[in-house]
């Protein structure tokens, strides 16, 4: 059982990164646009740049 | 003259010197929107960012103050193609935007911790029937705690605050059995843990509280989405008035900043922005809005007319009044006091559990303590034994039978154009007997149509293009019957006559009577109906222009009645244009020429026969009718004052979604009702399964969770009963499509 030592918190490690990292992307308003944002991805004003 | 707009009111300055404006924008449909509004935009020099939002149809623009001028982001926005509205947004949708936000954060923390909690317990749960050790168990148990206990106080803090402001109001809701219920469960486990005791119930505590935030948050969303796009269609509509300043300069002001005292001019064929007093100038109004009368009166200098009332004929100037300076206003917003006072606040549906539930419950678990102890039981046991009890029939399917029901449906009407202003609205609109429906702008289309069957095409064409040229409303219906969209060139209006133009070397004029050389006093005809004469190379012609039923209005009416529902009109016109509508439609109880406090006593008569009343109206004198009867519906078109009084707004020309309303809470009604018993099954088999004192974490868990999924699954089958309507957002995106190609080409 020697093996819970480190498997706990890994475990409880990992749950709280994820939590922290949902937390971030709220605080950043990723939440307030979710069908723009699936519509941005399709424009290629970065593209151009390059190409021109 | 170029006119000033004056947009100040909406510019927020920030202390870095930098501006901000928040609008809504019309006809955002697709990706290419957002990059050529963006990148329109940000090529204006002082623009320091513009970001779309695509799914509010909001846009938030920065610039440096003072390089650029809001008027201008408005002018440059319509260049590109886009009408932008700009808006302050309410106080209460940023609240409701930051109380979104709380939920979802008590979401994430009750989320991560039912996993990890799981984690732990599905451990002890096999390990209890295989070679786990007390002390691996106990190490378990207090990990569960570390985790459970900081979490349900963080993501239980939404029902423990509305408990807590329950009882110090010395009543109950469900959140008062949730927050024991969580309380309690965490209490006891950790006093379990303590004594090193088997079974703990982390796991189902924390579980309970994410299910239900889910339930909380996704109720919240659909009520904020509803309420942001009655915002948007508000600022499309927000009307902004002309404004007469001291040196004689016209500014174009929102409407909402006029102050009593102004003066402002209305144009021929716009709608006066407030109630005030007319100082020069004499003309027709269209009072229908106001009062349901659809026959144009003359107004002249000295007197009172109201807000919503559309200037027919001439250029007037009118002082602002204070609110509610007119007489026929102060009356509407009397009986609106009393309407509103007198109204008994109906109990919903989930309340009403809630205060049969709490009582029966806590009286089972006391019963389940004293049977125990006076089956000889030790204390210890009695007391583990009642609290699983009331851990097991914790409200956590009940909580969410109802919600998830109402948060189902709201999705469903708004897909079929209705916008619910309350939320318990989906209750009410289900138990309705009695329809009432308003005629004028309810029954019948705002606008008014040309009857284009008595005259001959060719005429009714050049009077068409003839009318675009023309403010007057009675004109622009004739101006949508006009193929080629050119007007004519060198026309002239004459306010409060018509409008001539040369057509092939001729002389056309359209307008009054006089104006083209008929006597005016053939101009009769049937009730609702109103005139305009052509005269054209000696031809001449009159148009009738008249009220027409919203083209379903027939279908709609024939399917309430299949439905068994009683239908009455009751409408401010006069009897024979509204005995012409209620023949059409086949509705054999009608009453015209009312006043607003004739409307309500009509309404009142039918509430103490115990009728539930959906009154369905738009005008201002509908409004405290709309505040008494049982459930009220407007259109989108409607008075201010009625669609802030109304349950809920329907959009669009067509009066289906009146009929959709009440099909698809009717079957929601049924589906809240269908949840509450499956609970009450649910808690008749496992309240004797707990009060045995046979219920382990494990069966508690798989329990609630089941009972809880159960409930929800059910709730989704209204979408499948009622079938695909049309989206509410979708219909708002094409109106403004139409508008456009609609206007002549620039």
């Amino acid at each position: 059982m020697n093996v819970l030592v480190y498997l706990v918190p890994a475990a409880l490690l990992l749950g709280l990164t994820g939590l922290f990292a949902f937390l971030w992307t709220l605080r950043s308003g990723q939440y307030e646009d979710l069908d723009g944002a699936a519509l941005r991805i399709l424009a290629d004003d970065d593209l151009e740049e390059r190409t021109r | 003259m170029r006119e000033v707009v004056d947009f100040s009111t909406f510019v927020e300055r920030k202390a870095d010197g930098t501006a901000h404006m928040a609008l809504a924008v019309e006809g955002i449909g697709c990706a290419g929107c957002i990059r050529k509004i963006e990148g329109g935009l940000t090529k204006l020099p002082g623009i320091v960012g513009a970001r779309v939002n695509f799914t509010q149809a909001r846009l938030t623009v920065d610039w440096r103050d003072g390089a650029i001028d809001a008027a201008r982001i408005v002018s440059e926005l319509e260049l590109i193609g886009y009408r932008a509205h700009p808006f302050a947004p309410e106080r209460a949708e940023a609240d409701e935007t930051q109380h979104a936000k709380w939920l979802l954060k008590c979401l994430a923390v009750a989320g991560f911790a039912a996993m990890n909690v799981m984690l732990l317990s599905i451990s002890v749960w096999s390990g209890n029937v295989s070679d786990m050790t007390s002390d691996t168990r106990d190490l378990f148990h207090w990990l569960s705690a570390l985790i459970a206990l900081p979490a349900a106080a963080y993501a239980g803090q939404p029902f423990f605050q509305s408990a807590l402001k329950a009882l110090r109001a010395r009543h109950t809701n469900m959140d008062v059995p949730i927050s024991i219920g969580v309380i309690l469960a965490l209490g006891l486990s950790l006093y379990e843990t303590a004594t090193h005791a088997a079974h703990v119930y982390f796991d189902s505590a924390i579980m309970l509280l994410f299910f239900l935030l889910c339930g909380r948050y996704l109720e919240q969303a659909m009520r904020r989405k509803t309420r942001l796009f009655a915002g948007n269609l508000a600022s499309h509509k927000a009307a902004f008035a002309h404004r007469l300043d001291g040196d004689g300069q016209v500014t174009q002001v929102p409407v909402a900043t006029l102050r009593p005292g102004d003066r402002v001019l209305v144009q021929p064929g716009e709608l006066i922005a407030a109630d005030g007093t007319i100082l020069t100038g004499a003309s027709e109004i269209d009072e229908s809005l106001v009062t349901g009368e659809t026959i144009p009166h003359a107004v002249r200098a000295g007197v009172f007319v109201y807000a919503g009332s559309t200037n027919l004929a001439g250029a007037l100037t009118m002082q602002v009044a204070a609110a509610g300076g007119g007489t026929f206003v102060d009356e509407v917003e009397r009986l609106l006091q009393n309407a509103i006072e007198a109204k008994s606040p109906t109990v919903r549906l989930a309340d009403r559990a809630a205060r049969l539930y709490a009582p029966v419950v806590h009286a089972t678990a006391a019963l389940t303590a004293v049977g125990w102890l006076m089956a000889g039981a030790p204390v210890h046991d009695a007391v583990v034994t009642a609290i699983a009890v009331l851990i097991i029939t914790c409200p956590c399917a009940l909580a969410l039978a109802i919600p998830a029901v109402q948060v189902v449906a709201a999705g469903q009407l708004f897909r079929s154009s209705v916008i619910l202003n309350s939320g318990d609205a989906v209750e009410r609109l289900a138990e309705v007997d009695t329809v009432v429906f308003d005629k004028t702008g309810t029954l019948t289309l705002p606008d008014p149509e040309v009857d284009t069957s008595t005259i001959n095409p060719d005429l009714l064409e050049r009077a068409a293009r003839l009318a675009l040229s023309s403010h007057h409303p009675l004109a622009a219906a004739l101006a949508r019957q006009a193929r080629l969209r050119a007007p004519h060139a060198g026309a002239v209006e004459e306010p409060g006559r018509g409008v001539r133009a040369l057509i092939d070397g001729k002389e056309a004029r359209l307008g009054s009577a006089a104006f083209c050389g008929i006597d005016p006093h053939t101009a009769s005809g049937a009730a609702g109906t109103s005139f305009l004469a052509f005269a054209h190379n000696d031809q001449i012609a009159r148009i009738a222009i008249r009220q027409v039923l919203r083209p379903d209005a027939v279908s709609v009416v024939q399917a309430l009645q299949a439905r068994g529902l009683d239908l009455i009109i009751l409408s401010g016109d006069r009897p024979d244009a509204v005995g012409a509508v209620a023949a059409q439609l086949g509705v054999r109880q009608w009453l015209a020429s009312l006043m607003p406090a004739e409307k309500i006593a009509v309404i009142e008569t039918l509430k103490s026969q115990r009728r539930r009343v959906l009154m369905v109206g738009d005008g201002l004198n509908d409004a405290p009718a709309l505040a008494a009867a049982h459930v009220s519906l407007s259109p989108i078109t409607a008075a201010h004052l009625a669609q802030v009084h109304a349950d809920a707004l329907f959009l669009g020309e067509r009066l289906t979604p009146v009929l959709r309303a009440i099909d698809v809470t009717r079957r929601a009604r049924a589906l809240m009702k269908q949840n509450l018993v499956l609970t009450v099954i649910y808690n008749a088999c496992a309240v004797p399964i707990a009060m045995a004192g046979l219920v382990t974490p494990l069966i508690a868990a798989v329990a609630m969770s089941g009972s809880s999924i159960l409930v929800t699954l059910n709730a989704l089958r209204i979408r499948l009963s009622v079938g695909p309507g049309q989206r509410a957002g979708e219909a708002a995106r094409a109106e403004p499509l139409a508008d456009a190609t609609m206007e002549p080409a620039r």
